[in-house]
């Protein structure tokens, strides 16, 4: 069987969800899309049963927090991967900041289960129809999701490290 | 006198001690769960009915703490991710920014990295495999390897100067070449360990109570260990034999020949076994590496990000002007989105890194292997009796600093 290129791939994805794959790139030669949020279950889904794909492990999951990006502030990333055709593959759903949920992928991949707690307990993505979503290595007491941009390391205010001076200008 | 049941009929029968269940706290600080986190066991006499587990203990918000750090001061944070193999984690993130900026490194330091994180695995794979053995009540197979990790971690201070957290390398390379001291504790361990490392293995691999205490222990299959994202040695005991070193060759793992091991049942036994055998396939490939070991530089030409010597920091202009960029951390950095793994030394090690161009990553997530199939330990050990428990936990390699981040 000749191995899949990414265009291949991408084109069985987008004739299955001819609506669906809004922007994609391939930055390092890695297979990226944006999807749309409602729909990673399903496409993630209909890629592991898919008989050509088969993207049978899922890598990791991570979110991500873009504060002025407005009306996608979060994004979930999966990052899949096939080894019956050795490619890899990074999924995105981005979301507001007023509906920060997404269904969950436990029923597809049991090891997504730590993962969207980990993204949850940093991010305060809510995975919809997670068996337990709680927190898993921060305190259950904790009352904020540490890694969203807002939570600075160091004190803001502090002029002699501002990070203008260190080609950031956009925080 | 009732015959002994083996593990399998133990776990399958419905038989109670006396109906009542007993709650146990496994940890957090419990000897062998050699790291700090938690497993609630609710009991029925020795057998486990379900654990609860709770981690955490050690978070050190490393995710954090990289979106504030220029680049090369992450390498000391990945050293205590799974600090029984660091080498692996510093190359893994190095490799990862090197990526990123397209940098060109030469096949010498491919070779000489080879070398290191073999080392590591060397490391990483002993104490893991000398642990299961004192979990077994085998206390003198665990004072024998750890001869030989001396040895390695006296190859590490050759490199850099430390042994546990080790900060190993640059981006770019080396700091500097292999000294002759290297060279010569290099040739004497790999005359000398493969022997220590068969009498060790003599010890316990057909020692009738070791084999008997390990088989059918904490087993699960391989659909369910790929359903949990299982990576590593772990996976490759219930037989899969996916390796990101064969898979997806980096620092020019395609040049070498070795096989990857695998197992059957994916029981403590198999794990303890695939272990051993790829400490094996590790010596085969230093010794390929350091035979064929290339001429040329220890280092990248990248003068952006690797630091120049202290001689031309004092005399020359330029050099000073390379220095004071990268120790600010002002060196200019691509913007990008790249994700690199390396078979660390319990499972794919990944590094999701987003760049938008500043001082410091805009994210860099840890695909922590540990992290991932340390889940799935409640079902491996239902069933189970409680010493069969601990002997699961140790050869799963759960090293606390990874799991936690």
């Amino acid at each position: 069987m000749e191995m899949l290129n990414n265009e291949a791939i991408l084109n069985l994805i987008q004739e299955a969800f001819p609506n669906d794959v809004l922007f994609h790139e391939e930055p390092y030669g890695l297979l990226t899309m944006e999807v749309t949020a409602t729909k990673g279950h399903e496409i993630i889904h209909w890629l592991k049963n898919h008989e050509q794909l088969s993207v049978n492990y899922l890598t990791n999951i991570a979110g991500i927090h873009y504060p002025e990006d407005l009306g996608r502030e979060f994004a979930v990333v999966y990052q899949l991967h096939s080894w019956k055709n050795l490619f890899r593959l990074r999924l995105k759903c981005y979301l507001s900041k007023d509906a920060i949920q997404i269904a969950t992928l436990v029923d597809v991949f049991d090891g997504a289960n730590w993962m969207e707690r980990e993204t949850y307990d940093f991010y305060g993505i809510e995975f919809v129809g997670h068996p337990d979503l709680r927190r898993i290595l921060n305190e259950d007491s904790m009352d904020y999701f540490p890694m969203r941009k807002e939570y600075a390391l160091e004190d803001a205010t502090r002029e002699d490290k501002d990070d203008r001076y260190f080609g950031r200008n956009n925080l | 006198m009732s015959e002994l049941k083996t593990k399998e009929a133990f776990a399958q029968s419905s038989e109670t001690i006396d109906g009542n269940i007993a709650t146990i706290n496994f940890g957090p600080t419990h000897p062998s769960t050699h790291g700090i986190f938690q497993n609630v066991l609710k009991v029925d006499g020795e057998k486990i009915i379900s654990s609860e587990q709770t981690l955490g203990y050690i978070h050190r918000a490393f995710e954090k703490l990289s979106e504030r750090r220029p680049y090369n001061q992450i390498t000391p944070i990945t050293d205590r991710l799974n600090y029984c193999s660091s080498p692996i984690n510093n190359m893994g993130w190095e490799m990862t920014v090197e990526k990123l900026i397209g940098a060109e490194i030469p096949k010498r330091v491919q070779y000489m990295r080879v070398i290191i994180m073999e080392l590591a695995r060397i490391a990483d794979h002993l104490i893991c495999n000398s642990v299961t053995g004192v979990d077994a009540g085998a206390l003198t197979s665990f004072f024998y390897p750890f001869t030989e990790r001396e040895k390695i971690y006296e190859l590490y201070e050759e490199i850099c100067g430390a042994r546990l957290t080790t900060n190993i390398g640059r981006i770019g390379g080396f700091e500097r070449d292999f000294t002759p001291a290297f060279h010569t504790k290099l040739q004497s361990f790999l005359k000398t360990f493969p022997k220590a490392f068969e009498e060790f293995d003599s010890m316990l691999a057909r020692n009738r109570i070791f084999m008997d205490r390990t088989k059918g222990a904490g087993p699960i299959s391989a659909e369910r260990a790929l359903a949990y994202s299982f990576s590593g040695p772990n996976l490759r005991a219930t037989g899969v034999d996916y390796d990101v070193r064969a898979m997806h060759p980096y620092s020019s793992y395609e040049d070498f020949d070795f096989i990857i091991p695998v197992g059957v049942n994916g029981d403590t036994y198999d794990r303890f076994m695939v272990r051993q055998e790829e400490i094996r396939q590790s010596v085969r490939i230093i010794e390929q590496a350091y035979k064929n070991l290339p001429e040329g530089s220890y280092k990248a030409d990248l003068p952006d990000f690797y630091l120049p010597e202290k001689t031309d920091v004092y005399n020359n202009m330029e050099a000073l002007i390379y220095h004071f960029k990268i120790v600010m951390g002002e060196t200019e950095i691509p913007p990008g989105e790249v994700y690199h793994s390396v078979e660390g030394g319990n499972g794919e090690l990944g590094f999701y890194l987003i760049s938008d161009g500043g001082r410091t990553p805009y994210r860099l997530q840890f695909r922590r292997p540990c992290f991932i199939y340390y889940q799935a330990y409640p079902e491996m050990i239902s069933g189970m009796s409680i010493s069969d428990a601990v002997l699961t936990l140790s050869s799963m390699n759960v090293i606390a600093g990874e799991l936690d981040a």
